[in-house]
């Protein structure tokens, strides 16, 4: 009875290979239909030709309807047959009609994104223009922000310097970029109020920007005499040499302000924790959402997310960059309306009375 | 034109950040690798220089003016010529024309890095711990109804994931995760929208040349 199930093995049939789509090339989609004795094979094996006649093995797969060549050069002619495989007898499928794999210039699946971001920068921008017409915009009030001019007056008053640490982002990070502003902003502050500012650096090309940007602020307050680049370094790129380098800072140097804004990992709460126990004032801001916990214990004010974005909009009250605070507010807004319009139609799914939505 | 010029290449290469993003097309895709790979790692090189010069001298400064701890500097300035002329002449695994091996004691790159510099940052990343349980400390006291929540839930979450948990009520466990997936990843998923949406505004405001803050402000 088996050796007669072995002999009449059946093959899969309609075998179809076609162009993955939306990817790079280089990649052919193989169908089949299922051999009617799928339930006795061990799997299927993959067999390919560039002529139609001189086929040879490219793979195994289980049982499966269907499989990907991922070894294709792109405007090569490839036929493909399937075999139905049961121990060391085979059952072969027809030829499949030749496919030719071809790169493509557009990914179709992200067109909803990209859709998205026009709408969203659409609305960004409008405020934008809202803005530089000179329409007044009303940005809630940030504590972590309000608390900068306090910050670094009590460093002032206590003749301490400040620490400004910029994370260990590198400078393509969105975080890295907003702690960039930032430091602008409070670098014009400390050389108004001639306020020794330390900034340590964990990447070179940071640290490069960075000094850039701290002299054009002393310079724009009238102060190029007070910038001090000796004050501006980079450390190490080795993370947790550059968190006790920064602890070590902090115990020496004592500063009564610590800004700990921008990409941080396992080193935050180990920076943070030590600020605390010098009696520093912290504000921290991040949008490594890992690390926000840690920051909002140790810290008296964090920056959250996006208001770490918002923040040199905020400090500098600069109108145009304020209309993009508020067409992302705005933005959140439709969010937030999309997802509670999917809750109630998700929640009347359940009812099988009002089932308008199955 | 000083300030036009940064602008312009900040335009075009931000574009070009984007493109490929939407276009798998290999031409697209081997200009991005080669823009992200190769030319920035030509300029982190440049840098790296930079960076180096200044951590230099920053230490030879203290050491000249004895600021506070400045025989720390001679450790530090010691250790840089020493490895770098190990790592230059001696290669990382000790294959290069300076010998790295004294009878059986190895001193190349890959061995001080795996001997010094790995249990080095194994330590400091043991301390966490420590500043784990003292921000724990602090911030576990019901001094306001938002800290009081938090308490509660984390002493919840806490007892939950243990055995003792299981013991207390069959529920306890269920209700600990039903914390950590439900109001949990609801607040972390608001921070994300917020996050995603102020990438967006501050791309946006870097692309068009609204946000001139790494410029060093000014007009």
């Amino acid at each position: 009875m088996f050796l007669i199930l072995l002999f009449t093995l059946s093959p899969p049939a309609q075998v179809r290979a076609y162009d993955a789509p939306d990817d790079g090339g280089g990649v052919l989609i193989i169908e089949w239909q299922l051999s009617p004795d799928d339930a006795i094979i061990d799997g299927y094996e993959i067999y390919r030709s560039e002529n139609g006649a001189d086929f040879e093995k490219i793979g195994f797969i289980g049982k499966s309807r269907n499989s990907i060549d991922d070894q294709t050069e792109d405007g090569k002619k490839y036929y493909y047959k399937i075999a139905a495989l049961k121990d060391t007898l085979r059952a072969f499928s027809e030829i499949s009609s030749p496919a030719t794999s071809a790169p493509q210039w557009i990914d179709r699946n992200k067109i909803n994104i990209i859709i998205a971001l026009i709408i969203l920068g659409g609305i960004i921008l409008y405020f934008i223009s809202q803005a530089r017409k000179g329409k007044e915009l009303y940005i809630r009030k940030i504590s972590g922000l309000q608390a900068v001019d306090e910050a670094v007056g009590r460093a002032t008053e206590m003749g301490k310097p400040i620490l400004y640490c910029p994370g260990i982002g590198y400078i393509e990070q969105i975080a890295t970029i907003a702690s960039l502003n930032i430091l602008g902003e409070v670098a014009k502050k400390t050389a108004q109020y001639n306020t020794k500012l330390i900034n340590p650096h964990y990447d070179p090309i940071v640290y490069t920007v960075a000094r850039e940007i701290v002299k054009e602020s002393y310079t724009k307050v009238g102060r190029p005499d007070a910038f001090d680049p000796e004050n501006i370094y980079f450390v190490t790129d080795s993370q947790f040499a550059y968190a006790a380098a920064l602890d070590g800072i902090m115990l020496r140097e004592r500063p009564a302000t610590n800004f700990l804004i921008g990409t941080f990992y396992a080193e935050s709460l180990i920076l943070a924790e030590t600020g605390a126990s010098t009696g520093a004032i912290q504000i921290s801001g991040t949008d490594s959402l890992a690390q926000l916990p840690f920051l909002v214990t140790a810290c008296d004010y964090t920056l959250i997310g996006e208001e770490l974005y918002a923040a040199s909009a905020y400090i500098s009250r600069e109108p145009l960059l304020m209309g993009a605070i508020k067409g992302e507010d705005w933005g959140k807004l439709i969010i937030a309306g999309l997802l509670i319009c999917a809750s109630i139609i998700g929640l009347l799914t359940k009812f099988p009375v009002l089932a308008l939505f199955k | 034109m000083q300030r036009t010029f940064p602008l312009i290449l900040v335009f075009i290469f931000g574009i070009l950040g984007i493109i490929p993003f939407i276009v798998p097309h290999p031409s697209v895709q081997h200009t991005d690798e080669f823009l992200r790979n190769d030319l920035l790692r030509i300029l982190a090189a440049f840098a790296l220089v930079l960076g180096l010069g200044s951590l230099l001298r920053v230490h030879f400064d203290k050491i000249q003016h004895h600021r506070e701890n400045w025989q720390y500097s001679w450790v530090l300035l010691i250790t840089f010529f020493l490895t770098s002329i190990i790592g230059l002449f001696g290669g990382v695994a000790g294959t290069g024309p300076l010998p790295t091996k004294i009878g059986n004691f190895h001193f190349d790159i890959q061995t001080i890095y795996l001997n010094v510099e790995v249990p080095l940052g194994a330590t400091m990343f043991a301390l966490l711990s420590f500043f784990m349980a003292s921000a724990a400390y602090r911030s576990f006291r019901a001094r306001s109804t938002e800290a009081t929540l938090l308490l509660l839930s984390a002493f919840i979450v806490m007892i939950g994931i243990l055995p003792l948990g299981n013991q207390i009520s069959p529920k306890l466990p269920s209700f600990a995760q039903w914390i950590m997936d439900v109001p949990n990843v609801a607040g972390k998923r608001g921070i994300a929208f917020g996050i995603a949406l102020g990438s967006l505004a501050t791309a946006l405001k870097i692309l068009l040349g609204i946000e001139r803050s790494w410029l060093g402000g000014g007009e």
